[in-house]
Parts: C-alpha cells; structure tokens; sequence
C-alpha cells in the first residue's frame, strides 16, 4: 500500500464503501458539540438574536412610570401585556458621539449594535456587531452561522455587520427563507434513520478544493483586500461546515416540527404585507431555532428610517415623524404613532410565537435571548438619549426577566456588555471611547 | 504670411490637433496596488451566457450590491461576501453545472465525448475542465490548480456512475473559486523597466472587456494576451479599436448608466397604489429600458454629444409608457421612437420617469430628492447630511391655504437656518421637475393651485424642466462629472491622490472628442494610467513572505 495517500485515492477511498464517520475529518468546533457528551440529557441550545424597529417610540406614552419588577404598561408598549414578565426594558440608556455629529438613524444604531460612533452616512457600520461578535462564541455547531430576515422587502435593511464592506443581507421573503432552511438539503433531527447522502460529500470537497486555492490566491493582494478574502474563505468554510454537519445523524429536538410550506404572497413596505411577512418569518425561524439549524438570528420588523407606509398616505413612516404636526390636544403625531404600535404589536407577536412553543421543561423563548432596539428615541429630533431596549427570555435561566431598568445618562454599551456576557463571550469591558464600559447592567444579573 | 496670420494658422492647427486627439500627452501615473473586484450582477450573468449558453439558468440570488462614492464599481472592490451570499454563489456554480452537462447542453458544449458515459474518463474530464477553466478565470490554468477539480470529476463520476454528473462537480469547483467570482488583477515585472511591475496581458484583457463589454473576455482577446499583443501599444489600440467598433459596446455603456444612475434602485421602487394607480412593476422596467434605450442610441448609435442627454426630445416608448406619457402608442409589443415636440415639458432624462419616479416618496413628489440627485448623481456634487434636530412640519401642511405647493412649503423650509443651506442647493433645482408627480405624470396643479416650475442651479435662471435641461447642459460639472465617473467605474477604484494631472488630462480629451461618451472610453481604455499598478505596501510583502 503507498504510504503517500493522493486525495484521489482518499476520496475514491471514502465513496467507495468504507463508512463516513471513518473518513470524514473532524472539526474542533464538531468535536465539542460531537459524540457520547451530546447524547440523551444534552443541554437545550442557547440562542441569541436581535429584533428592531425603526424611529422609535414616544417615551410619555412608552416609558413605564415604575421601575423593576412588575413595571406598568403605557399604551404604547401595552401589546407586552401576556408576556411583561418574560420582558425587560432599558430606558434612559444614552448613545455618546464624542464629538462627532449624530448622523441621523445610523448614529444609534451603531452605538446599540457595536458600541461605536458611526464614520459616515455611506459607511454606518465599521466594526462587528453585537451579533457576529457572540455568533463567534457560540460557535458553528449548526447548519447556519446566523439568519437574517427583513419584512420591509429590502435585502438592504440588515444591521449585521463582520467589518464595513462585510454586512450579511436579510431575507425578503417567507418562501425564501422556508426554502433556504426547510429545502432538500434539511434534515429532520427526530427522524427515524439517517443516512448520509455521498452527493454531500463531493459537495463537501468541491469546497475543500475552493479553500485550498486560498494562499495562492492572496498573492500580490494588499491588507485591507486580504482581510476581505478572508471573509470570502471563511463564508466558504462556514458551508463546509454545514455540509460536515449534514453527514451525521442530527442529535433530537423534541420540538422540532417543521411547518408547511408557506403560500406565496406580495412583498413590500406596505404596513398590511409587512406585518404578515413577519408574522410568516417569525414562524419560520422559530421552527428554525427549534430544529438547531442556527442559534444567531436578525429580524428587522422596519428598518431604522423606517420606510413603512399606509395604503393611500403620502408620507411614508419616516417623513411623518419629521413633517406631521404634533396634534395639540394628543400631544404627539397621530399617524407616526400608529406605526409605533403597529411595531410594539408586531415585537408582541415575535415574542409569542417563541413562547408558544415547548422545549424542555418551558419553552423556546425561555432558551433565547432576544434583544429588540429602535436607533432613536423621539425620531422627530434624531434624539438618540434613551434610545428604547428591550430582552425577551432568560436565555436559558441566566437573567432575571421582566424588569425595568432606567438609567438615565449612562452608556447604552451597557446593555450590549449585559447579552454578551450572558451568551457567554469573554469580555470584560466594550463600546469606544466615552461608551467604553465595564459595567453590567447588575439589575437583571442572576 | 504675417506673424499675426501665421499665428491663427497655427491656433487652427493645434485646434484641429486636440479634436483629432493628439493633445498633450498623457501624464505619468505610479498607478495602484493590484485589487479583486467582485464580478457585478450584470457581469456575472453575462459572462455565464456568454461562456455557456444564453438560456443557461443561475438558479440563484445575488447578495446587494454596495455603493462606495457614488458606484456599485467602487464598491465591488471592497466588498467582502457573507455566509449567506456565498451559500447563493454555491447555488448557482451547481444549477449552472448541471445544465451545461445535461441532455441539452452537453452536445454543444462538452467538447469530447466519453469512452463510457457510466464511467469516468478523465482525458474528456480534463480537455473539458482546461477549457473552461481558461474562460471562466480568464487565463491558462495550471496542470496543478486543475488536479483539483480533474480528481473530483473522476470520483464523482465513479460514485455517480456517471461521467457527465461527475463533471458538473468539477466544473462548480470552477465557479466556487475566487479565480472566477473575483476579477483578480495580477502584476509581474516589466521588462522594458525592470524596477517596475506592470500587469499581465490576461489582467488587462479582463479589465478592457468588462469595461468595454460588461463580460468576460472573448477567445480573440485571451488569444491576443497568449501572444502578448496586449503587451504592445499597437495590439492594445488594435484590440480596443476592435472592441469599440463591436455592438457589444453598448452592453458596457449600458452598464456604466446603470451603475452611474443608480438604476439598482428599481429593485425596491415601490409606489402607493391609490395615490398612484398609473404605476406598476411593468412601467417602472421600461421605464428603466426607455432611459438605457434612449442613451445607447444618442451616445453609441448616433455618436453625440454627452451634454445632449439632457435635452434631447428623442426617446422610445412602449404601450405602458405611452399611458403615463399621455401619448399614443401604435407598436402593441415592441418600442416605437418617438419625439416630443418642441415646447413639451419632456425634454432630456431627467424628465423621464427613470428620473422622476425614481426620486420621489413612494406617494409624493420630491423636490428635495430630485435636486439632491442631480447634484450627487449627475455633477458629482454630495451633499453634506441633515442635521439631526430639524423640524420640517411646515412642510407638509398642505392644510395651511399659505402651503398649497411643494415651493411654497419649500421656501418656508428655506428661511429655517439650519435646512436652509443645503436646501438652496438641492431644493432649487428639484422645482424645475414639480410639473411631474412622484410616479413621474404630467401635471399642471398640486392640490388645485397652479405648479410654477422656474427654478435656478448656480445661479442660472430657468423657467421650467425644459431649461432646467438646458442649464444642466451647460453646467461644466455634468462632463466633469461623468468623465470621473467612467474612470472610476472602468477601473473599480476611486482616484489616487498622484492622479490629479491625469484626471485633468482626462477631462481635456473628453471634451477634445466633442465629449463623445464611445472616445472617452476609447481613451480610457487605450491609456497607460487605466493600468498602471505598483506594489502594494510592505505589510503586503511581509505577509507573502510568512506564507
């Protein structure tokens, strides 16, 4: 027997009749998830995921009066009703510029998401958010690094950055997505037989051979174009990773079942089409989390000039927070608030439909970890002081739920310090510059 | 002859001598570090049809495109790719193999046949896999970087028991590849100047045929790189000379005004129904087809003046335009050329609904987002970002009987301090369109108050959309601007900061040609500056080194 393998002889070999787990190489990142330690009393998954809304909220009809435990409800948030203790809410929290302007709807985003200042209208995002940063941790132990999902239709409305060219789109569509996850390539976890298909494994090596061609390929390339390559290459290793996956018998999760088929419907920023594509997303990646195809996702209900609009209106939501007149006898802007409840009735619905269903001795949401975030307060003024957060369940019992924290004055990285150190990411300190923080939010820390 | 008639002589010489292009010579450039473009949308579909087949299916989605400065071109060159952007790319390299080696295709494009098609045969495999390895990375593919794909061909056919399912493998390794979804650009030293880098012949094939052609390069230009023609001033200008004269040209001109016009953003346009019952999917692709239409022909067909664009009463129509234009369309399926008559509103494209529809609110007309296009799009002018604490509310009381008009609620914009400096620049121009509602529809009201669409641009003058296209004409900014931007889009970069004297030099033969848009092109792709590169910097060469 030739002692010096040639990968033809390795691959014939591995086709040609020897079982798979034999030949297959194995990942670090498959070995921790792999094997006698995932068998029956396996921990439920962890999973983390953000929720937004765009232009905000008003905070006299929004802010709850009392704080802590069994804060009241205003009518703007009263849609939380079934679930305020399942709901912690963040207000007061402030996005610190340092002297930079305050780019309208992108200044807060940034300070929320990846505790920076914003460069630029045409460069928002410049270092990774909040995200990417635990999905790293969490590692790549299921089918997809993450899911991203928009209902306003514009693959554009995703607030996920790896680095500023790196952004990771959002799904328009329900059928997309249930094709994307729930497609020929899903493998039912509670299924009676496995059987790996070989078809997977040549496409295994198709990409063996794609990264295999990296060094040679930097060659000549200067940093910032090899920093980018190699996100190339690591998207290419994270579908290898999803096809390794693929050639083993999934472990069981007992509240996987896979919805039908959503219908094709009409797409768009239409408040009516936008509330039923989320509704459909919101069903689709829960099944999702519940079938560990992915432990990291984005949902963005609008986008943060949030484009929205009513059959028949002129304005959409964005130019109403800026041109309505406030109503005198209201005191605030009739319509722009319409959209304001309709996003807190959608954020209810969200949170519903990963409470409805059991896992375990509870249920999904009780193994999540959401955190749902406007980019600014009062859209009207672009104020970004008390820009409204909220988490939805405990991530599997490690914080305290349904409290009220206000902190008015203190740095919003705050927050995003909390849900990372929750998801278990090593960091002691975050945010740049005067949003540099070290400092949990200690109300809901078990 | 007299001193002063000999000079006038002379005058006329040097005159005709700049027309004809023979101006001052081309300024030295230390050119760029090479990069990796990202193969756009257009260019990856097209470079599949051409490589394969036109009905050949990609069975899959591109992740968004990204603007930097004004083009998708430049952004290309930054863009990195998302694990769900690869996973589409992956898609595609499998839905686009498995058409080439089905029933259908295989006859035409398997250029051997196998010894048995339910085994492998790795001499057909390999012819195969040479040849399209050399077309879709767009140079000669080394027996090493095949072996790859060759060994995976022979196993999949095996396990397959199929040759021609085992070649699909092997060919979507060849469209997974970075070689083929990024255009690498590679340098190598010049031998006329041993202390320089140049790029090779196979690098600026690429470059000239996505630039000229928006697709991959063909046979007859990879053959003249194999020779080293590309190499040579006279094989450069032949193979541009031959590319320019081909109708392939109005592929890369059409690309260019896609990209330049920001016709990507017909993908989201969306208008309110009720308010705007004229406007459908179906009138806002062709009106996206009757600007491309009208461009191609007055820039390629007809050769004119750039500055035409926008005044031009030329253009095509179809049945669904004809509905929102208000004028009769004979043609039932096809484009009809038509001309608006001499005192018609509609005169040049931003007249046309690509320009009018495209900036507005989905249920409203814009002054604002017009005048801001003209300024960021057509003259390369940005404007700087409002400021956070505004209060437009005056602005849309269409209650107040003192606000009836987009103007009348501007110009209370206007006099607010901290809107009004940007306003005057942006709002200004937009009013010159107000005649056209936010789904581009001729109107002579706005809430039963009569439209006065005089405006002024830097301080000229004018009375309505006709001659809002006229002062663009005139304004030195619109060439500036679209010769820039043709540079930076051919070359999928922004301006070197050593660059200045050249892009000056640029603009001179631009407007020495009559700014004709196919010679600015031809220039650009016959000069030493479109490619110039140089090493990229030390921490680049430390990094090779650690390898």
């Amino acid at each position: 027997m030739p002692t010096n393998l040639t990968r033809r002889r390795v691959l014939r070999g591995m086709l040609g009749g020897t079982t798979v787990t034999v030949a297959l190489p194995f990942l670090d990142c498959m070995l921790n998830t792999n094997g006698t330690a995932l068998a029956a009393g396996r921990p439920l998954p962890v999973r983390f995921g953000t929720w937004n809304w765009g232009l905000g909220m008003n905070s006299q009809r929004w802010v709850p009066t009392k704080l802590g435990p069994d804060y009241d409800l205003l009518p703007e948030l009263k849609y939380i009703e079934a679930y305020k203790s399942q709901i912690n809410v963040f207000t007061g929290f402030k996005a610190m510029l340092d002297g930079k302007p305050n780019l309208p709807h992108i200044s807060g985003m940034q300070a929320v998401r990846a505790g920076g200042v914003a460069p630029s209208m045409q460069n928002p995002m410049d270092i990774p958010t909040i995200d990417v940063l635990i999905g790293d941790v969490t590692g790549t132990d299921t089918r997809f690094r993450s899911l991203e999902m928009t209902s306003t239709g514009d693959p554009k409305h995703s607030y996920s950055y790896r680095s500023a060219n790196g952004f990771n789109p959002a799904e328009v569509s329900p059928v997309a997505l249930y094709a994307r996850i729930f497609g020929p390539d899903f493998q039912d976890p509670n299924a009676a037989d496995f059987k790996p298909d070989p078809a997977i494994m040549l496409r295994k090596s198709v990409l063996t051979g794609v990264t295999d061609q990296r060094q040679a390929f930097m060659t000549q390339l200067g940093a910032a174009d090899r920093t980018r390559m190699d996100e190339y290459f690591t998207s290419v290793r994270q579908l290898e990773q999803q096809l390794e996956l693929q050639l083993q018998k999934p472990p069981p999760a007992e509240a996987c079942h896979v919805m039908a088929k959503p219908a094709d419907g009409p797409i768009g920023t239409e408040i009516g089409v936008a509330m039923a594509n989320h509704k459909l997303m919101a069903q689709i990646l829960a099944m999702a989390l519940a079938c560990n195809q992915t432990k990291i996702f984005n949902m963005v209900f609008s986008d943060s000039a949030s484009s929205l609009r009513m059959p028949g209106e002129q304005m959409i939501h964005h130019l109403m927070t800026h041109e309505e007149p406030v109503d005198k006898d209201l005191g605030y802007q009739p319509k722009a608030t319409y959209f304001v409840e309709r996003s807190m009735e959608a954020w209810a619905l969200f949170v519903a439909t990963l409470a409805n269903i059991k896992e375990g001795d509870g249920t999904l949401l009780d193994h999540c970890l959401v955190m749902a975030h406007s980019d600014t307060e009062y859209a009207r003024i672009h104020s970004i002081s008390g820009i409204p957060v909220m988490t939805a369940g405990s991530a599997g019992g490690r914080i305290k739920t349904g409290i009220h924290v206000s902190a008015i004055g203190e740095p919003i990285t705050r927050i995003g310090l909390t849900v990372q150190q929750v998801m278990g990411v090593p960091v002691e300190k975050w945010g740049q510059g005067s949003m540099q923080t070290s400092k949990p939010v200690s109300e809901i820390q078990i | 002859m007299t001193s002063s008639t000999f000079h006038r002589a002379a005058l006329v010489l040097i005159g005709a001598a700049a027309l004809a292009g023979c101006g001052p010579s081309e300024p030295k450039t230390a050119g760029v570090p090479v990069g990796a473009d990202r193969l756009s949308e257009g260019q990856y579909r097209q470079t599949i049809a051409d490589i394969f087949a036109p009905d050949i299916k990609l069975g899959g989605h591109f992740e968004p495109a990204m603007r930097k400065n004004g083009l998708l071109a430049v952004g290309e060159s930054v863009a990195a790719m998302s694990p769900a952007g690869f996973e589409q790319y992956d898609i595609m390299a499998r839905t686009i193999a498995a058409q080439v080696v089905d029933a259908k295709h295989r006859e035409a494009l398997i250029p051997c046949k196998p010894a048995n098609e339910k085994k492998p045969d790795a001499a057909c495999a390999k012819q195969t896999l040479t040849k399209y390895a050399r077309l879709l990375w767009r140079r000669p593919v080394t027996d090493k970087e095949l072996e790859p794909a060759e060994t995976l061909a022979d196993t999949a056919a095996d396990a397959k028991n199929d040759f021609y399912s085992g070649l699909a493998f092997g060919l979507a390794q060849l469209m997974d590849s970075p070689n083929f979804i990024f255009r690498k650009d590679v340098a190598e030293t010049d031998p006329s100047d041993p202390g320089k880098l140049r790029l090779t012949a196979y690098s600026k094939a690429a470059r000239l045929s996505y630039f000229l052609w928006n697709t991959t390069p063909d046979d007859t230009l990879l053959k003249a790189a194999e020779a080293g023609e590309l190499d040579s001033r006279s094989g450069l200008d032949k193979q541009v000379a031959r590319m320019a004269g081909s109708p392939r040209l109005q592929d890369g001109v059409r690309a260019f005004f896609v990209d330049f016009l920001n016709f990507d953003r017909f993908d989201s346009l969306a208008k309110d129904a009720a308010i705007y019952p004229v406007f459908s999917e179906k009138v806002a692709k062709d009106a996206r087809e009757q600007t491309l239409r009208t461009l191609v022909d007055l820039l390629v067909v007809e050769k004119a003046d750039y500055r035409d664009i926008f005044v031009s009463r030329k253009t095509f129509l179809t049945r669904n335009l004809g509905v929102v234009y208000q004028v009769p369309v004979a043609a039932e399926k096809d484009w009809e050329q038509h001309e608006f008559p001499v005192g018609d509103p509609h005169a040049g494209i931003l007249t046309q609904l690509s320009f009018t529809e495209l900036h507005s609110h989905p249920g409203r007309s814009s002054s604002t987002l017009r005048g801001k296009a003209v300024r960021e799009i057509i003259l390369c002018q940005p404007v700087p970002s409002p400021p956070a604490n505004v209060n437009f509310t005056v602005v849309q009381d269409t209650s107040n009987p003192k606000f009836k008009t987009a103007r009348e609620r501007l110009t209370a914009h206007r006099t607010e301090a901290t809107c009004a400096g940007c306003h005057k620049i942006m709002d200004p121009i937009g009013l010159g369109l107000e005649n056209f509602d936010g789904a581009g529809q001729f109107r002579n009201t706005e809430n039963g108050a009569p439209i006065d669409p005089s405006g002024e641009i830097d301080g000229i003058k004018f009375a309505d959309s006709a001659s809002l296209g006229q002062a663009i004409h005139d304004n030195p900014a619109a060439t500036a601007c679209v010769a820039d931007s043709l540079f930076r889009y051919a070359a999928g970069r922004d301006f070197d900061a050593g660059e200045r004297d050249w892009r000056k030099w640029l603009g001179e033969q631009f407007k020495a040609s009559g700014y004709r848009i196919p010679d600015l092109m031809q220039t650009i792709a016959t000069s030493d500056g479109f490619f110039a590169v140089k090493a990229a910097k030390e921490d680049a060469k430390e990094a090779m080194n650690a390898h």
